[in-house]
């Protein structure tokens, strides 16, 4: 070895005290799995046959993305079912009429026998988290099935959820999908964006840009460097790029909407003059 | 040639002389080991307790820059903390302060020290990488003379400020073993500038204990251990938008020694040691900032030496293999004005790991009676770290390739030759040397400076800093006049520097912009002093000293913190008993400032001071009487190393008394 190796880790064994704790408890026993571990149930939907659990992290629904995880339960067995077909649909009841929201459709989650899972984007609430009920229909052996049940959608804290008319005279949403789990780092950043094309339907947008300028409106506007533009992603259906957080605390996601032909939908630029976008996310952390 | 200069005032000098014995008896550096001629002139020492900061500043080549009252920092050749070698006893240290607030010379206090040594350029890397020298702090020396038990109590007032001082030291000396513990209290108020202009924020508290013990173990063999704390509470910076509410340092330290005049190896000298530092910025007492924070600071160094001296013919040999592990950490809470937003956090320092070993040797060969030549070198293993992997990501924002540890491989030469008549000395020294970049030049996250008004981001990717480097100086000497002139000129290369990064956002709420470090291919470095002096009689002498520094980048920009021409003039009245001295200070115009890096040009200025000294003996006892006016003339001004042009001192009347009790 080098002397510039050997000196180093004598030095380093000069000054460490040696401490080493033997935790190798090696358990033979093969551990029980829990197909629910780490998510809290948000409510049970009963019909006669089934009772129907929802579950998502924080055990809420809130406006903007939501990742929920399902199972259905035979009411006589207590069983669960792994071979089902569902689909869902999200409703919110307004004063002279209903509309519904963006959702995904629902899949078995991956690794798991009776769960399954899709997401919601919620993006408004009354705000005693009254107005949406949610539908499920599903197939258990070739019977259909069908459970209704009205839900509380909490408002969430920050605006991770924007709904809006472009300057194409068309409604718009856009969700904030990740982070999640914000770090002082270059975070991943990945949101939704769909078009109201009717009351019930709000499919995907495909192939624009929409433009990130993230600030600290508690720092003097601060902005971050290696921002990228957030793009289409086919394999998931959603917008993606590079979100550059310096600090903890709370930022606003600046953004503009692009088409395919690069006219702005909107948004405008942060200057000096116009501190904020009409269209941005905010980020706590 | 080493110069050993009597670092207390002339008429202690003289005291000693009588005594023929250098003691540690007060708390006054009692000398200066000055490798390369780096001449501190005995002249100008005139208080027995000054702090740290004054003495250094009384060498030629070092300057203090002051961002208050206390925790000045050391700057050697104009160049400062990052191009220098700093250490206490040979022991590495690290400031944790992402602003430099606490230089290591503001963790001890004269009381701790024997002596300080200063040495120039590639002279000065026998502790350490450097290119612009090295100052070593040195401790006392253990001693077995079985003189008993002394103590001795320091006192000390100053007008401007009611700036108070108080020490007190024990020593027991046996023939076995000898133990010495000592405290110093230093309070200080805010001080008046020129025209009874109060300073704000310019008050300081520290207090420093420490405790050396040694133990004969055999006829050659001494092991010694010291442990130093010092901490300073209340510490204000009035050319910063921070205070400080503590800074805190532990310094330890286990030495053997193996001493042996009749072996080719005279001696051989291992230290282990650990010192830790926890510095807490504090904006509380900051009536209007423009957001609040927290930002504290934590640094801790372990690390080792052993030394060896070897005698062989007519060559001097000195060895030294050293190594040290340092953990720096800093980091920063700001707390929105809006009470709904959450408290904003980064690391500013991300939990930087430095690891260095090295080994240098130096030989002194005497080539005649009158003539050595001398060559040293040092080469070293230098590696980062970065710990945190929240830091690590957080940095990666800036760049997203890097990667958490960075190895670098660091050597510095140096050579020269020295010739003393009776009549001359001359001096002609060559060196090159190599640093690696500080952990805020590499590391840095959001520093903010408030001189130019700049957030600071480190560069990982930075190469070594070099300096080619060629100094000369000489001595004439005639009778009673003297005259003597130094100088030294670094070529550098890959020069270390902040530049503005127009894209980059500032973080800092009213800050300018963001500056990255990056490197100038190449800045040049030059002094010049020359000195004189005139012995009208046995008691009085004239002494007078100019100087000359010079300062470019590759740029073509001046360089920041280059030091005016300076003057200093003044005559002694020397008796056994009493000494007086009237001292003439000043600066010329900064013309050759650096706008392009913060800097404005700083006013010519003049100051007058008069110190006087008494001392006194009553058997074996002794008091030393210190008493002086500085700025007599309550100058209001400031020079150009005052961070801010924050104005220095005004009138100051001071005494300071010690009595030594045998």
């Amino acid at each position: 070895m080098k002397l510039k190796y050997i000196l180093p880790i004598l030095f380093l064994a000069l000054l460490s005290t040696a401490c080493s704790s033997d935790d190798d408890n090696n358990n033979s026993t093969p551990p029980v799995i829990n197909e629910v571990e780490g998510l809290t149930k948000i409510q049970e939907i009963v019909n006669n046959n089934h009772t129907i659990e929802l579950y998502s992290k924080s055990g809420h629904f809130y406006t903007g993305y939501n990742n929920i995880s399902l199972r259905i339960k035979d009411n006589t067995t207590d069983a669960f079912f792994e071979d089902v077909t569902i689909s869902w649909m999200p409703v919110m009841q307004m004063p002279t009429m209903q509309h519904a929201c963006p959702y995904s459709a629902i899949t078995k989650a991956p690794g798991r026998d009776t769960v399954y899972q899709g997401n919601i984007i919620y993006q408004m609430t009354n705000t005693d988290g009254s107005g949406w009920s949610l539908t499920l229909n599903y197939t258990i052996d070739g019977t259909d099935y069908s459970v209704t049940d009205t839900i509380t959608v909490l408002q969430y804290e920050n605006q991770n959820v924007a709904s809006f008319m472009g300057t194409d005279n068309t409604r718009y949403v856009l969700a904030l999908i990740e982070p999640q789990n914000p770090k002082i780092a270059i975070n991943n950043m990945k949101v939704g964006l769909y078009k109201m094309e009717n009351m019930m339907s709000f499919p995907v947008v495909e192939n624009y840009t929409i433009t990130l300028d993230p600030r600290m409106p508690g720092m003097g506007n601060h902005s971050s460097p290696n921002n990228t533009d957030l793009t289409y992603r086919t394999v998931d259906g959603t917008y993606q790029g590079n979100l550059s957080l310096t600090m903890t605390g709370y930022w606003v996601l600046n953004l503009k909407l692009l088409d395919a032909t690069d006219t702005v939908l909107k948004g405008e630029s942060v200057t000096e003059e116009n501190p904020q976008s009409s269209l941005y996310l905010e980020l706590e952390f | 040639m080493i110069f050993g200069l009597g670092f207390l005032f002339s008429a202690l000098t003289f005291a000693q002389e009588l005594e023929a014995t250098v003691e540690k008896d007060t708390t006054q550096l009692d000398e200066v080991i000055l490798i390369g001629q780096r001449k501190l002139s005995n002249y100008r020492q005139e208080k027995t307790l000054s702090s740290i900061d004054e003495y250094l500043e009384k060498s030629n080549k070092v300057t203090m820059i002051k961002r208050g009252n206390y925790a000045w920092e050391p700057s050697l050749n104009n160049m400062d903390s990052q191009r220098l070698v700093v250490t206490i006893d040979g022991m590495q240290i690290f400031g944790a302060c992402t602003d430099k607030m606490d230089p290591i010379t503001s963790y001890v206090d004269v009381s701790n020290l024997e002596q300080v040594s200063i040495d120039s350029g590639q002279e000065g890397t026998e502790n350490g990488h450097c290119v612009g020298g090295g100052i070593n702090l040195q401790m006392p020396q253990s001693k077995f003379n079985g003189s008993g038990l002394k103590s001795s109590v320091d006192l000390g007032y100053e007008t401007n400020g009611n700036y108070k001082i108080a020490g007190l030291e024990l020593e027991y000396v046996g023939n076995k073993f000898y133990v010495n513990a000592d405290g110093i209290f230093r309070k200080s108020d805010n001080y008046d500038a020129g025209g009874n202009k109060e300073v704000l924020y310019s008050q300081f508290q520290k207090y420093n204990v420490s405790l050396q013990g040694g133990y004969k173990l055999a006829e050659n063999h001494v092991l010694d251990a010291n442990v130093i704390y010092d901490k300073a509470t209340d510490v204000g910076y009035p050319a910063l938008p921070m205070d400080v509410s503590l800074a805190e340092a532990l310094i330890t330290s286990l030495t053997h020694t193996y001493k042996n005049d009749s072996t080719t190896i005279k001696s051989w000298e291992s230290k282990l040691y650990y010192n830790t530092i926890t510095h807490i910025m504090d904006d509380s007492k900051r009536p209007d900032v423009p957001i609040r924070m927290d930002m504290p600071g934590w640094s801790d160094t372990y690390g080792f030496y052993t030394k060896a001296t070897l005698k062989e013919n007519k060559h001097n040999i000195l060895l030294n293999l050293n190594g040290f592990y340092n953990r720096s950490l800093a980091e920063m809470t700001m707390y929105p004005n809006d009470p709904n937003q959450p408290a904003m956090f980064m690391y500013t320092w991300p939990d930087i790991r430095t690891l260095y070993t090295g080994i240098y040797a130096k030989d002194a060969f005497a080539l005649s009676q009158d003539k050595t030549v001398s060559a040293s070198a040092r080469v070293g293993y230098h590696q980062n770290t970065v710990a945190e992997e929240v830091g690590l990501e957080s940095l990666q924002i800036f760049y997203p390739d890097m990667d958490d540890s960075k190895s670098r491989f660091l050597m510095s030469l140096s050579a020269d030759y020295k010739v003393k008549k009776d009549s001359y000395d001359a001096t002609f020294g060559l060196g090159y040397g190599e640093r690696a970049p500080s952990v805020s030049e590499g590391y840095g996250f959001f520093l903010f400076n408030s001189f130019d008004n700049f957030d600071y981001i480190g560069n990982p990717n930075l190469n070594n800093e070099k300096a080619l480097e060629a100094n000369l100086a000489a001595n004439y000497h005639a009778n009673q006049f003297k005259i003597g002139f130094e100088t030294s000129y670094f070529y550098l290369t890959d020069y270390i520097i902040g530049e503005v990064d127009p894209s980059l956002s500032a973080m800092t709420i009213g800050a300018n912009g963001v500056k990255v470090y990056q490197a100038l291919s190449h800045a040049s470095i030059f002094d010049f002093y020359v000195n004189a002096t005139y012995d009208i009689s046995d008691a009085f002498s004239l002494n007078t000293t100019l100087g000359y520094n010079y300062g470019k980048g590759s740029n073509n920009e001046n360089l920041p913190f280059i030091k005016p021409f300076s003057y200093l003039a003044e005559i002694n009245y020397t008796r056994n008993f009493f000494n007086a001295a009237l001292q003439l200070d000043g600066n010329g115009n900064q013309t050759n400032y650096s706008s392009y890096y913060g800097e404005n040009k700083t006013a010519a200025f003049a100051i007058l001071n008069l110190n006087l000294g008494n001392i006194f003996y009553v058997k074996s006892n002794k008091m030393v009487l210190k008493y002086g006016v500085e700025n007599i003339l309550d100058t209001n001004y400031s020079t150009y190393s005052d961070w801010n042009n924050i104005p220095r001192q005004g009138r100051n009347f001071y005494m300071n008394v010690s009595f030594v009790i045998n």
